[in-house]
């Protein structure tokens, strides 16, 4: 053992953790068959822990690997913001696995061997690097998205995402070779080198548009959204949350890195695509969910328009800019986790229920619950003073210090037609006639649907110091 | 009065009253007897606290006053409160109405008391809020915050196209406000700060004060409402339950004059000198039009919903005549306007609870039978005219005088306004009220109960008084209204010098 190859190592320990555990944890689940689910998660979700532990203990700057993996303060939150999202999702699945027959070990363990490619993904330094763990994550997810084999419509989301995210992995592919054709490195820093010192080539603006393609695909931000609402409403509803919620934290940390790291020095070239992507995000956003009736489709319009608001943030090619894209991330991250809380306890006697119709009343019937999610709403929609402003604040403020004044005005614009459908779901909620009642919360759901509750309604008062650990993450970049 | 946070407690009692409440279990009716005793019990006792606010206010003193200070989030956004003369009076007037507000809902309020009470009281922290708030990005959350539980009293409490109207009030107001978001980011960036006394010392530069102008006008005049985008207005005070009438046009319209005075004038002076002509436009067709569409009206509240943006385009046309008798009139008028309207709608809330419907045709010879009532309506009604001896007058003739100095023409066609509203207002009266008793529906009812007493009152003695001595009012605002024009009139001087030269 080099001392390099030990300094490697320690600097990338937390995806080991989790690469080796989610091993053994798959010989635990063969071993022990169909009744080690609950074992298995909960042992998934205390390696989860426990690589976010030894980040926080442990985790130092540094390059590792060649220079193949870095570790900084930008890819320390968002891998925390991942692992939540990861770890949260697989709490919050243990009891629809009991209610619904959901029980298979491979859950927890795929959702871990995705969660692996995600962290190598924010922690990638080199296109290589960012191809694999792209694709570890994605391999993971396709599965997933298809677990429920007996379901028409379930393997018909993992059928669907597998098609599109294999055309989107070759279009990445293509752009990586290309990238490397006419800059002859892989390496992020050797490509911003050579991207300084020549001039720009018209098959080089090629490879970052099929690289961007690619990446934009994984954070399902338009023209690239097709597969969201099916996979969103066909998959089990665990997995929908964690697709909403880890997946778009490893995909945004990975374009912030791409275009602020590789592609540092053709900032005009991806700020245009950036720029349109993001209008086509939010307006796709709004405007599609408004004829939605099923909630978990509404919910991946919501977060295709909400991608579309973290890249305002990204397009102003700042570091305010990208103080705003992590708040904004970790803000949506809360959010969605209580919406699919919310969701997961939508439930009657005869099992759960996802249409927006069958919320009517609630604040009548379950009024804690309805309660906590019309706060939820609206901070989606963006009142303040409520968490979803501030998100918005941020990166609309780096979006008007870089004197994008269109994209400011269309996002606004974009946020009070969004502001619509999240207040029908309130009116639903509020002024309808009550349909009846939903089961009681299981604890864990009420735990989560509270916390996020709590944090979105009292982020007013901790805003400050996150946004100074958000600021800390940014200077990564400058 | 040093070293206590005055406009805190006052800004978040309110809020405590709210908690209170949340911890009452909702079953039964003594439970609910005593969420409504928690919540007048709080809002008198916010009214108390926030007299010492206007006891111990420094009538001489121009700048902001009880100034409380904390950091708060990153970029300097702080949590700065404090008032001056131009907004000391407005929380005393949220205060003040709040306690009426719950009186009037006592019994006509009978489903969810428990969220409703929680929805005024948090409404209540968010009004003031917005009066104090002396940092840009804190005006804003107080400002936008309200949007959240008035969209809740609408379509839960209300009418029967409560829906449209909680929809179309929230986005109308929204749409609005995001713009001025982005204007504030805009001076964020421009001025390094969102401390509201820091940015009114600040010089922006002339092309740039045209467009953030135009982003906070666009907040503001919707909130405030002018013609053309009042339509929201009328929806929402015909659908909303009466104290939530009150509110809308007691307070909530009010944050639209209070936004063009505290931001507009003093910060982009240049380019409110620029519009005027365009206010003054849109001033006097909202002062006619709309009287005229309150002639044709037959539902009550409909009536007085327009009359309030016929009397707001006063407010207006006053605050950018940009001289000490506009303004002064201005901030005369929306105090005045405050109690008035909320007196009328409160008004219209006693005959509707005995009635359950609106029409004006519904109505006729109710003095027979409710002589106090009468009176009451009587009194409300002449000072929605602006009869002199009530308040109304005062408001309305110092905005006339002060038009009358920078655009007689302007003067002329608003003054035509105050006939028009004699007209739609005295009509009005004289339908519901006067004539003979001849519907059988209306033989049986009573004249106003004690509670309601207790309502309309104190507002028929303060209007009077304020018609009449109107002294209080301008010797709290003078200073401060006095230092704005001044700062104003300086800039614009500045400017056409640079220009001359």
């Amino acid at each position: 053992m080099t001392p390099e190859l030990l300094s490697s190592l320690s600097l990338s320990m937390p995806e080991l953790i989790i690469a080796v555990g989610a091993l053994a944890l798959l010989m635990i689940g063969v071993f022990s068959g169909e009744r080690a689910n609950s074992t298995v998660t909960g042992l998934a979700v205390a390696l989860l822990v426990a690589a976010g532990a030894w980040m926080l203990v442990f985790g130092h700057d540094g390059a590792g690997y060649g220079t193949a993996f870095v570790s900084d303060p930008f890819a320390r939150f968002m891998k925390f913001l991942t692992l939540l999202g990861a770890a949260v999702t697989l709490i919050m699945s243990v009891g629809f696995a009991k209610a619904e027959k959901f029980d298979k070990f491979e859950f927890p363990v795929l959702v871990l061997l995705a969660t692996l490619g995600m962290l190598l993904m924010i922690s990638a330094n080199d296109m290589l690097a960012l191809y694999l763990g792209l694709e570890l994550q994605s391999l993971a997810l396709y599965v997933i998205a298809a677990i429920n084999r007996d379901n028409v419509r379930s393997t018909e989301a993992g059928l669907k995402y597998f098609v599109l995210g294999a055309l989107s992995s070759g279009m990445l592919l293509y752009g990586i070779s290309l990238v490397y054709g006419y800059t002859g490195h892989t390496s992020f820093d050797a490509i911003a080198t050579a991207l300084a010192g020549g001039e720009r080539q018209l098959g080089l603006v090629f490879g970052l548009v099929f690289v961007l393609a690619g990446l934009c695909f994984k954070i399902s931000a338009v023209p690239f959204h097709m597969w969201t609402p099916d996979v969103y409403e066909g998959a089990p509803t665990p997995v929908t949350a964690f697709f909403a919620a880890a997946p778009k934290m490893a995909a945004m940390a990975l374009i912030v890195r791409v275009t602020m790291g590789a592609f540092e020095p053709i900032g005009t070239d991806w700020q245009q695509i950036i720029v349109f992507v993001s209008i086509a995000s939010m307006a796709l956003g709004a405007f599609a969910a408004i004829g939605q009736k099923n909630i978990k489709r509404l919910m991946a319009y919501s977060s295709i328009g909400h991608m579309g608001y973290a890249l305002v943030g990204l397009a102003a090619n700042s570091e305010a800019g990208v103080r705003g894209v992590v708040i904004y991330m970790l803000i949506y991250l809360v959010m969605t986790l209580g919406t699919f809380a919310f969701i997961l306890a939508m439930r009657r006697k005869d099992g759960n229920v996802e249409q927006i119709s069958d919320l009517a009343g609630l604040s009548s019937t379950n009024p804690v619950m309805a309660t906590i999610l019309t706060i939820l709403m609206f901070s989606l929609a963006g009142i303040p003073p409520l968490a979803g402003f501030w998100g918005k604040w941020y990166v609309f403020l780096a979006a008007i210090n870089a004197n994008l004044y269109a994209l400011a005005i269309i996002g606004v614009l974009a946020s009070v037609v969004g502001a619509f459908y999240y207040l029908r779901i309130i009116k639903i909620m509020w002024f309808d006639e009550p349909v009846g009642g939903f089961q009681p919360m299981a604890g864990e759901l009420r735990l989560v649907l509270g916390l996020s509750g709590a944090f979105v309604l009292f982020y007013v008062l901790i805003g400050g110091p996150i946004g100074q650990m958000a600021e800390a993450a940014a200077k990564t970049f400058f | 009065m040093s070293g206590v946070p005055i406009l805190s407690l006052v800004t978040f009692l309110p809020l405590v009253g709210a908690l209170l409440i949340l911890l009452i279990r909702d079953d039964g009716d003594a439970a609910r007897r005593n969420i409504r005793n928690v919540a007048l019990l709080t809002t008198v006792f916010t009214f108390a606290v926030s007299l010492l606010i206007w006891i111990y206010f420094d009538n001489a003193e121009a700048g902001f006053q009880f100034v409380e200070k904390a950091a708060w989030l990153d970029s300097g956004i702080s949590y700065h409160m404090g008032v001056d003369g131009i907004s000391m009076l407005f929380v005393i007037l949220t205060t003040f109405l709040m306690p009426l507000c719950i009186l009037a809902s006592w019994e006509s309020v009978e489903k969810r008391v428990k969220e409703y009470m929680i929805a005024f009281l948090i409404l209540e922290t968010l009004m003031i809020g917005v009066f104090c708030a002396l940092d840009i990005v804190l005006f804003y959350v107080f400002f936008e915050a309200g949007l959240i539980p008035m969209f809740i009293i609408i379509g839960v409490w209300g009418g029967k196209r409560r829906v449209y109207a909680s929809f179309k009030f929230f986005l109308f107001t929204l749409l609005g406000s995001v713009l001025m978001l982005l204007a504030i980011m805009a001076m964020f960036w421009q001025a390094g700060t969102t401390d509201i006394p820091t940015l009114l010392a600040h010089d922006f530069p002339a092309n740039m004060q045209t467009w953030l102008w135009l982003a906070f006008f666009a907040s503001f005049a919707v909130k405030m409402p002018m013609w053309p985008v009042h339509t929201w207005l009328p929806d929402a005070h015909v659908e909303a339950p009466t104290a939530g009438s009150v509110i809308l046009a007691g307070i909530l319209l009010k944050m639209g004059g209070y936004g063009f005075l505290r931001f507009s004038l003093p910060m982009f002076p240049l380019a409110s000198e620029f519009f005027a002509p365009l206010v003054f436009a849109m001033s006097v067709i909202a002062i006619v039009y709309t009287s005229l569409v309150a002639l044709m009206q037959e539902d009550i509240k409909k009536l007085i919903a327009y009359s309030s943006v016929a009397h707001m385009g006063y407010v207006t046309m006053g605050i950018f005549a940009m001289n000490e008798a506009g303004v002064q009139g201005a901030i005369f008028q929306m105090l005045s306007h405050g109690l008035v309207s909320g007196a009328l709608f409160l008004c219209v809330g006693v005959v509707y609870d005995r009635m359950h419907t609106r029409e004006i045709a519904a109505y006729g010879g109710l003095v027979n039978n409710m002589p106090k009532y009468a009176v009451a309506f009587l009194i409300f009604t002449m000072a929605n005219v602006g009869l002199p001896g009530t308040s109304g007058f005062v408001g309305e003739f110092l905005t006339l005088f002060g038009i009358f100095q920078v655009n007689t023409w302007v003067a002329l066609i608003a003054a035509s306004g105050v006939i028009l509203s004699a007209a739609y207002a005295l009509w009005l009266y004289r339908r519901v009220v006067f004539g003979a008793l001849t519907k059988e529906s209306l033989k049986g009812l009573f004249d106003l109960s004690g509670r309601e007493k207790v309502v309309l009152y104190p507002l028929v003695i303060l209007v009077i008084f304020y018609g009449v001595y109107p002294a209080p009012v301008f010797d709290a605002t003078t200073a401060s209204v006095k230092a704005l024009i001044n700062n104003v009139t300086v800039s614009i001087d500045a400017a056409q010098t640079a220009a001359a030269n």
